[in-house]
């Protein structure tokens, strides 16, 4: 079953594309509110959110915040593919350019979690 | 031997297993053929030219919607095992046959007709053929109606309203033929709710098509041209 | 999904892509260089072009998000109508003032 499923994202690369550029999308919805919040602590000072952002040097944190900023670059890469396919016409070679979208995604969590002190 | 897993029945039903002879050069048409003038003649199945122009036989093999003629069984059975369905989206008349009443009524909702206007022209229109609008028409105008694309397309699967990737592909061959008056009226067939806007650029129609046609690049443009309608531009 | 959706999505998109280039450059920059965020907040303090970037960012983010959750939400969870898209709504003003404030609270801090 799982191998089907496999072998028909390989065939059909646009579709784990689109999924994953909407699953990313859900995520980011869902964290911002609570990113503002965290942001607007400054107006109690930079104490309050330094303290708070101590909050989050744990692993799991860390592994979560790579995640989001993972899930961020492969949003942004997905839905640049979107638009140059939708404004410019692009005529792409489907899993090229998925294979691309990930890899970008892909690149820029792992830098952030390789650089996270 | 070549073991093919062919679905019967209708809505509901199950695959049921049958046994033939690999042949050289045996195409999934041949197989189903095979199958039920030898061994079930309650097996149901369409054909027509059997040589790649109809699309009448477009059927669901190995999970992926094509032409059974041009479907050469070593190509996609290499352990000699076929599952074969019908094609997806579409209400199963019984085995292999499905009812493509749907598929047709997206085309006229979606205005995929020529519309001559309320009088007759008074001169022939002069299109040179290499005209960007008529380039843009005719990569698109080749499609038989086969189905296939509808079948592959996944926002069809999602969205029941969606008009799928042949409707919209003829539309915007329509919008693009210099001869047509179909107009805002078609702009606004095309952008309603289950329209182009639906489309996420799966590809699957683009990738499946026998004729090569690539239905996401027509609604992409359907996209833009609704766009800019929503911006007040006329087109 | 229609067509003024459409374009507020993509016209939002485009703003972003530009956006969150930026802001994962900075991000990247930031975590590479160990900056703490009091030496972030210093940068940002009083800061015009900061404050005017992110209120941009986040208007774009206010509009782009929900217009995308209604599309998922109709057709994943096949939930559509009025009520969802006041809900929507409420969310991208909901978006947009905690965005906005926290814009504010980085250039005032």
């Amino acid at each position: 079953m799982s191998g089907a499923l496999v072998s028909r994202a390989r065939r059909h690369p646009g579709l784990p594309a689109s999924v994953l550029h909407r699953v990313s999308g859900i995520a980011l919805a869902l964290f911002l509110p609570a990113h503002f919040i965290a942001l607007g602590l400054a107006l109690s000072g930079a104490p309050a959110l330094e303290r708070f952002l101590e909050l989050t040097e744990n692993p799991l944190m860390r592994t979560l915040e790579a995640g989001l900023v993972g899930a961020l670059a492969l949003h942004l890469a997905c839905g640049l593919r979107v638009l140059v396919i939708e404004l410019l016409d692009f005529r792409e070679r489907t899993a090229a350019s998925v294979a691309l979208c990930v890899g970008l995604g892909l690149f820029v969590g792992l830098l952030y979690a390789l650089s996270v002190p | 031997m070549l073991q093919l897993e062919i679905w019967r029945g209708g809505a509901t039903g199950g695959f049921r297993t049958y046994r033939i002879p690999l042949r050289e050069a045996q195409t999934v048409l041949d197989a189903v053929t095979e199958v039920q003038r030898t061994q079930d003649a309650t097996l149901a199945y369409r054909f027509s030219c059997r040589v790649g122009m109809c699309g009448s036989c477009a059927m669901m093999v190995n999970d992926r919607p094509r032409w059974t003629c041009r479907t050469r069984v070593a190509a996609v059975a290499p352990r000699g095992r076929l599952r074969l369905g019908p094609l997806r989206h579409l209400p199963v008349v019984k085995d292999l046959v499905v009812d493509m009443a749907p598929f047709f009524a997206k085309w006229q909702r979606a205005h995929g007709r020529f519309d001559p206007g309320p009088e007759p022209a008074s001169e022939f229109a002069r299109v040179p053929p290499g005209e960007p609008e008529r380039r843009a028409a005719d990569a698109g105008i080749e499609c038989i109606g086969c189905g296939i694309c509808y079948a592959a397309c996944d926002v069809v699967g999602w969205t029941p309203d969606y008009l799928g990737p042949a409707a919209l592909n003829r539309a915007w061959t329509l919008v693009n033929d210099a001869r047509d008056r179909g107009g805002t009226a078609r702009l606004d067939a095309v952008a309603q709710s289950g329209g182009c806007q639906n489309c996420h650029s799966h590809m699957a129609c683009s990738e499946t098509c026998p004729k090569g046609i690539a239905p996401t690049y027509a609604i992409a443009g359907l996209k833009r041209l609704a766009m800019r309608a929503a911006l007040g531009m006329r087109r | 999904m229609n067509p003024a959706l459409l374009l507020a999505s993509r016209l939002s998109a485009l703003i972003l892509a530009v956006a969150v280039a930026v802001h994962l450059a900075v991000i990247i920059h930031a975590v590479r260089n160990g900056l703490t965020a009091s030496a972030l907040l210093a940068r940002t303090e009083g800061n015009w072009a900061f404050l005017i970037f992110y209120c941009i960012f986040v208007l774009a983010a206010a509009v782009h998000a929900p217009i995308g959750l209604r599309l998922v939400l109709s057709e994943w969870f096949g939930w559509e109508g009025r009520l969802a898209d006041r809900l929507l709504v409420a969310f991208a003003i909901l978006l947009a003032a905690l965005g906005l404030r926290a814009a504010l609270a980085v250039f005032l801090a």
